[in-house]
């Protein structure tokens, strides 16, 4: 199953992304072989507005069925849930130790967005 | 003929200038607040409870039996109002969306339509039986200033004038430009400093991409060789009226008068100043 995690690095060992929508890029982990590709964010990171809602596109288009993130406001988290992809929070870690807590289940679906949302 | 009074830096008085200029041409000008985000000159020109009317823009609405995900019009959007939700569908966000029609012309398989929804307000009034006073009020979170700026401007007029003024919202940006384009002149109110003067700069820039006609006001002046004067003669700009630093104006002002109060004689002045643009509008146009 593939899983997408907003970085800065650009392997196992990067922290996860405080920031969903204008994270640099992200993580694509296969939680079945820990094979692992990189989604650059390109112009999403400078966005005027609606840096979420194309984030949460660009992480569907990739095939990712889960997202993990810190936080995620209110336009992102509904495409997310019409998408029927659950976003899971995680503290900033490492994506490898964010695998693992994945693997045993210590990851928990949000049940909305957890911040009011950014105009601009 | 719409006459713009515009600066770039806020609070250079263009509100304070548009009043007294419809003030003193009262029996010739009406005039439309077109800073829609937080409009004022009623507070300067009192009056009646206006008559208000909701201004409404088409957003898009999805046919979700035509839609085919195909991501045209997401790809189009430049503000990001739309997006695939993967199975989920093609989502629209009213609030990010700038009411351009875009998406709806350009869906191949016509599965978008214009769905009405509330930018903001229109409040008409007039004052002492002869002076028309138009506001535009954007709704607090809507997006499209420029909506509510052109609905007001296009607002049919109330009373027969031959001259419109629009008091512009501050800025460079889309809702100036939104007015500038409506404009047949603009005035620059700017201030002799240098935040005044580099705005007025990015104004005139601006403006001649437009091509649009316009003279500077210079409020708060020091006198003839202030930042402003000296900036306006170097450039060859004409200065429309200087307006003198004064305790007693910005007295005024704090109590709700207006300059015309404030200022023996400006009245006239302001008079001659709308004889000199309308003169130069009419050789413009039969030139």
């Amino acid at each position: 199953m593939k899983i997408a995690f907003p970085v800065a690095g650009s392997d196992l060992s990067a922290v996860l992304d405080a920031r969903f929508g204008r994270a640099q890029r992200f993580l694509i982990v296969d939680s079945d072989n820990d094979t692992f590709e990189l989604l650059e964010n390109g112009s999403n990171v400078d966005a005027s507005q609606g840096a979420g809602i194309q984030s949460a596109q660009l992480v569907i288009a990739s095939g990712a069925k889960a997202l993990v993130s810190s936080h995620c406001g209110p336009k992102a988290f509904k495409v997310f849930q019409v998408a029927g992809i659950p976003v899971l929070q995680a503290p900033v870690a490492s994506i490898a130790q964010l695998l693992a807590k994945f693997k045993a289940g210590e990851l928990e679906a949000m049940t909305g967005p957890d911040n009011a949302g950014h105009m601009g | 003929m719409k006459i713009a009074v515009a600066s770039g830096k806020g609070g250079t008085g263009k509100t304070t200038f548009s009043v007294a200029l419809v003030l003193a041409n009262r029996d010739r000008a009406r005039i439309v607040d077109c800073d829609v985000e937080e409009p004022n000159a009623h507070l300067f020109l009192g009056g009646p409870e206006p008559v208000v009317e909701t201004v409404r823009a088409s957003i898009p609405v999805v046919d979700g039996d035509l839609c085919t995900a195909c991501g045209a019009c997401v790809d189009f959007c430049q503000y990001n109002a739309l997006a695939l939700a993967g199975s989920g569908g093609l989502l629209v966000f009213p609030e990010l969306c700038h009411d351009c029609g875009g998406c709806i012309r350009i869906c191949p398989n016509n599965a978008l339509t214009e769905g009405p929804v509330s930018r903001g307000t229109i409040e008409t009034k007039i004052i002492g039986g002869d002076l028309e006073l138009v506001t535009g009020r954007l709704e607090v979170g809507s997006p499209s200033a420029p909506t509510v700026i052109r609905a007001a401007i296009a607002r049919a007029p109330l009373l027969e004038r031959e001259t419109t003024i629009l008091d512009a919202p501050p800025g460079t940006a889309c809702s100036f430009a939104a007015c500038m384009l409506a404009a047949d002149h603009c005035l620059l109110v700017t201030d002799p400093t240098p935040f005044g003067l580099h705005d007025l700069a990015l104004a005139i820039e601006a403006i001649r991409e437009m091509s649009k006609p316009f003279s500077v006001v210079i409020n708060r002046s020091l006198g003839p060789d202030d930042l402003a004067s000296v900036f306006c003669r170097d450039q060859g700009y004409a200065v429309a009226m200087r307006i003198a630093e004064s305790r007693e104006i910005a007295q005024a002002c704090s109590q709700g008068k207006t300059l015309l109060d404030a200022i023996p004689g400006i009245g006239q002045d302001l008079r001659d100043l709308l004889d000199a643009i309308l003169e130069t509008r009419a050789t413009e146009v039969s030139g």
